[in-house]
């Protein structure tokens, strides 16, 4: 049996088992390095879970700054301050995405709306401490410290999130809705406030909950703009305290007191971004079931 | 609302209404007012920093960005310490994470079961959404003690000697947990989302054709995959690793954190280092002259120079892959 033809099929065989071989084992390591991407994301719950919980307590969350001398006080103050901020920030940031998003949607291929989509990516990448340095350069140099240059430095970072998302909803909206109403007689503003925001506004909540949670665990442009505060303050002209530089400050503390108020923050913080995130992710699927 | 009136019995509406078509003049002029804001935006941070910038800029030049002296107290001020620090950080970042986050697409776009792929990628996409600083008190608490600073000493001790390994200084002791590598090995996790996110769905916008054209010819999966899918998603996949190297630069707090925060330039990936983002956010309470603040905004401004050219880079390699494809869909991020 060793004719030269059956030679050369036995070493196509050998060929081919090397690369069923360099299959199984490409595929297999791709597999391998999904389960080693999970491996942070298991590692940082976990310990911010375990050794948050221990320092969370009613009084930690309703109580405001003290010293570590009498026992460190809680976050109440910081609570206070990020939901001031965030909200703020959203009530700037929505409004101004929204619109934007419309502009987007109704010019898809002209040089101005492809700039503006294209100035939503680059927003989007900016890092988010070049946002607070403009922030102080605008506002803070003039006006000092204030919870208002905090919230518009992550008014700047919600931005783009509310309108790509925004826009991605009303590009999936039937075209026939809009056209039944503007062949009514409607006005395109009409149409617009009535009949399409209504229709896309799943996709505008999910947008405001990504964006609400893109922020609040925000450090770096507070740092220029709201500064933190140890003080219970509403006052929107005054430095304004918020978790993610409360956490920072205490992370970085000697105190071992403060170390482990920083996993409590940590973990308060985690909670409310994994829910906005996991909640804007169940909403869009329970959307795309409606739509089918 | 149904009006039951006649249309004709109803009054006319005024010239001015009519003149403004009925509101859509002014909601037209809304509109574009807010998208102008956006664009507005993007200028605008480039103008500020650079005319707050000025002091430096005139003063030292474009000797600011080489200068490797970081003196505030005698006033010199040399961002070339940043610079390589945010450099060395970005690519050891890179380094590990393009590998895995190719990996992770590959898998979730081309072998993961349908009804898996979203709830994985989505677990991926969390990395992204933990915030910095808790990567940061992570990275100083569990990740450094845990596994950086045995990771290092075992590099420092292996490959570190000198006598015996000559031309790896990049790995020289003496070393102490917080360092360039241990901000690196975190910008890795941090950045992975970026880059597999992108590449996933620019492997999803492949043509399926592509795809069963090589399998037909007797392709095994993994040469389907390595021949065919990756070259035709090149572009895209490059656009992915910039995107993920313009969040790696500008990423602040969780390297502030971890990377020791000292000015000086070294090879050693060992040693405590500082980047253009973490000396704005560390030095910044101090900057009470203002050349020290000048210097610090023009760190910023470089920051957002930088991360406007990857971007537009990014975009368009991003884009020509979606354009050659349009019905796919993916591709943005």
């Amino acid at each position: 049996m060793s004719t030269p033809a059956a030679r050369r099929w036995t070493g196509a065989a050998a060929r081919e088992r090397k690369r069923r071989l360099v299959n199984i084992l490409m595929l297999g390591l791709t597999g391998l390095a999904t389960l080693l991407a999970l491996v942070p994301l298991a590692w940082i719950l976990a310990e911010v879970v375990a050794r948050g919980s221990s320092a969370l307590s009613v009084e930690f969350l309703t109580q405001t700054f003290k010293p570590t001398s009498l026992g460190g006080g809680g976050i109440w103050h910081a609570i206070v301050g990020t939901a001031i901020l965030v909200g703020l920030a959203s009530l700037l940031a929505v409004p101004v995405g929204i619109l934007a998003a419309f502009y987007v949607v109704a010019h898809p291929n002209s040089a101005m709306g492809l700039a503006v989509r294209f100035g939503t990516d680059v927003l989007s990448g900016l890092p988010s401490i070049v946002v607070g340095l403009f922030i102080y350069t605008v506002l803070v140099i003039e006006r000092g410290y204030s919870a208002w240059a905090g919230s518009l430095a992550l008014a700047i970072l919600m931005l783009p999130v509310v309108v790509r998302t925004t826009e991605e909803m009303l590009k999936l909206t039937p075209q026939s809705l809009r056209e039944a109403s503007l062949g009514l007689g409607a006005p395109e503003w009409k149409t617009t406030f009535s009949v399409m925001l209504p229709a896309a506004l799943t996709g505008v909540v999910t947008g405001l909950m990504l964006a609400v949670a893109r922020v609040s665990g925000e450090t770096a442009p507070l740092l220029f703009t709201a500064l933190g505060s140890n003080n219970l303050s509403v006052a929107l002209d005054k430095p304004m305290a918020s978790l993610p530089l409360t956490l920072f400050k205490y992370a970085v503390d000697p105190s071992k007191t403060r170390n482990a108020q920083a996993w409590a923050i940590a973990l308060v913080i985690i909670v409310l971004v994994l829910a906005l995130n996991v909640g804007a992710r169940l909403i869009a699927m329970w959307r795309s079931r409606m739509m089918r | 609302m149904i009006s039951t009136q006649p249309r004709a019995l109803r009054p006319a509406s005024s010239p001015v209404v009519r003149a403004l078509q009925h509101g859509d003049i002014p909601y037209r002029g809304v509109i574009a007012l807010s998208a102008l804001a956006i664009l507005g935006l993007v200028v605008g941070v480039g103008v500020m920093l650079w005319i707050y910038s000025e002091p430096t800029r005139v003063a030292a030049g474009w000797s600011f960005v080489v200068e490797t002296a970081w003196n505030p107290v005698g006033e010199v001020f040399g961002a070339a310490p940043f610079i390589l620090g945010t450099l060395n950080t970005s690519l050891v970042a890179l380094i590990v994470a393009f590998p895995l986050g190719l990996g992770v697409a590959i898998f979730l776009a081309e072998l993961c079961p349908i009804r898996l792929r979203a709830l994985l990628g989505f677990m991926v996409e969390l990395l992204a959404a933990i915030p910095s600083v808790v990567y940061g008190a992570w990275g100083i608490f569990v990740f450094i003690p845990a596994f950086v600073q045995p990771l290092g000493d075992f590099l420092m001790n292996t490959f570190g000697n000198p006598s015996r390994f000559p031309f790896l200084p990049i790995l020289k002791g003496p070393f102490f947990g917080a360092s360039t590598l241990a901000a690196g090995l975190i910008l890795a996790v941090m950045i992975l989302p970026t880059i597999s996110a992108i590449s996933r769905d620019v492997l999803l916008a492949v043509p399926r054709a592509q795809r069963e054209a090589a399998l037909a010819l007797g392709s095994t999966r993994w040469e389907t995959i390595w021949q065919v899918v990756l070259p035709y998603g090149l572009s895209g996949i490059l656009g992915g690793i910039i995107l993920g190297l313009g969040r790696a630069l500008g990423e602040t707090m969780a390297v502030t954190m971890v990377i020791g925060n000292v000015a000086q330039v070294s090879a050693s990936l060992l040693s405590p280092g500082y980047s253009m983002a973490s000396v704005i956010a560390n030095e910044w309470g101090e900057s009470r002259t203002p050349m020290y603040a000048s210097a610090l905004i023009e760190i910023g401004l470089l920051l957002f120079v930088t991360s406007l050219l990857l971007n537009i880079v990014a975009r368009l390699l991003v884009w020509s892959v979606s354009r050659r494809n349009p019905d796919a869909g993916g591709g943005r991020a």
